[in-house]
């Protein structure tokens, strides 16, 4: 079971640059550690994310043994329009975790309100 | 004849000194006997670098956020036999379990044993929920550990050590004054007589348990305070207690009567 939290901007007007924050939650096991008892943990880790908007590939990343433990992904997107942000990862064990998200664009406004 | 006399009286100030010293020194330890005064007790995270506190007050990113939410989860999970939740009897944490982790190691009233929280919640998942046994150092045990202890968030830590608990709190404070292992060394010589000087590439702590169950880095996961305590006896190389000795319980209470005052800090982060 994994579950993963994603941070996005409250307020996202047409045009802006906004950050965006995956927390993954996932072991992680790289196949060279032990667990408690002493038996090698086999390896297990994330091997593909990729995060889709308006069915195009935003972001993907493919993380090896290296990357820790509940790894936080951290990248920037420019907003156009509204959409559902899908992310998607798979790991060794061939585990699909998805996180769905709406993303509300505002559109750009005239009347120079200060931006968020 | 003056030479002399000066010399005579320095001698006696000496050694009245050095008796004073030894005095002083050789003193048996009082049953409860602070090492560090209570104002001068600081929480792990005045050890650890810029990076740990930044990751700890990051509301997103603090690794141990994920154990928390599971352990909200599994708080109103229904379980076992009896077919209830914790949240069935124990409703909110918010009100129920306000201040019960800064009492723990506590005495169970039932079996006359010294409790932590961890065994605590284990009993009443087996006696009252009737479900499966939880294992010690297991995901749904830490996560719900760290929720429960997360009530009790910024209050002091006032554990009793009197009644029963007394002989426990003196066997803790035995083995925490005792040297022992290959390193021939006692957690006092570190923790108390050398916090903050460097021990490798780190800062030695005060080795405070406020902020139990941790996220360790190094271990890539949640940790309980008898893990870590685990961690520093195979550090000074001597022989690691059973999982879920009475020697563990012991100190536990000893570090938090030692601990008294400090905060709890959840969800918390350390190397």
């Amino acid at each position: 079971m994994t579950t993963a939290r994603l941070q996005v901007p409250n307020r996202i007007i047409e045009g802006d640059v906004f950050k965006l924050r995956l927390l993954v939650q996932h072991p992680m096991d790289s196949g060279f550690l032990r667990d408690l008892e002493g038996v090698l943990v086999k390896r297990n880790v994330i091997r593909h994310l990729q995060c889709i908007l308006h069915d195009k590939e935003v972001f993907r990343v493919e993380p090896t043994t290296g990357t820790s433990a509940n790894p936080l992904f951290e990248f920037y997107l420019r907003a156009t329009r509204s959409g559902e942000l899908y992310f998607r990862w798979v790991d060794d064990k061939g585990y699909i975790g998805e996180l769905r998200h709406n993303l509300v664009v505002e559109p750009a406004n005239q009347s120079q309100a200060p931006k968020s | 004849m003056l030479l002399p006399i000066t010399a005579l009286k320095r001698c006696c100030v000496f050694w009245g000194l050095a008796w004073l010293g030894m005095l002083v020194f050789a003193a048996p330890l009082h049953a409860q006997q602070r090492l560090i005064a209570l104002d001068k007790l600081q929480s792990g995270l005045a050890f650890t670098g810029p990076e740990i506190l930044d990751l700890q007050a990051d509301d997103f990113a603090n690794p141990a956020l994920p154990a928390m939410d599971k352990g909200a989860k599994l708080w109103k999970q229904v379980a076992g036999k009896s077919d209830k939740s914790c949240q069935s009897c124990h409703g909110e944490t918010s009100a129920s379990m306000k201040g019960v982790a800064t009492r723990y190691p506590a005495i169970d009233k039932a079996s006359g044993q010294l409790f932590n929280l961890e065994d605590r919640i284990r009993q009443c998942r087996q006696k009252n929920q009737k479900a499966s046994e939880w294992p010690l150092e297991s995901d749904e045990l830490l996560a719900m550990t760290l929720f429960v202890t997360s009530a009790s968030n910024g209050m002091p830590i006032k554990v009793s050590v009197e009644g029963k608990a007394q002989s426990h709190f003196e066997a803790g404070q035995k083995i925490f004054m005792t040297r022992q292992g290959q390193m021939n060394l006692a957690c006092t010589q570190c923790h108390d007589q050398r916090y903050g000087i460097k021990l490798f590439t780190d800062k030695l702590s005060q080795g405070q348990p406020n902020a139990y169950p941790a996220y360790r880095i190094e271990w890539q996961r949640l940790a309980s305070l008898e893990r870590r305590l685990r961690f520093c006896y195979t550090g000074v190389k001597a022989e690691v207690p059973a999982w879920g000795h009475k020697d563990m319980r012991d100190i536990s209470l000893y570090l938090m009567w030692r601990a008294q005052g400090l905060s709890i800090e959840v969800p918390s982060v350390r190397k």
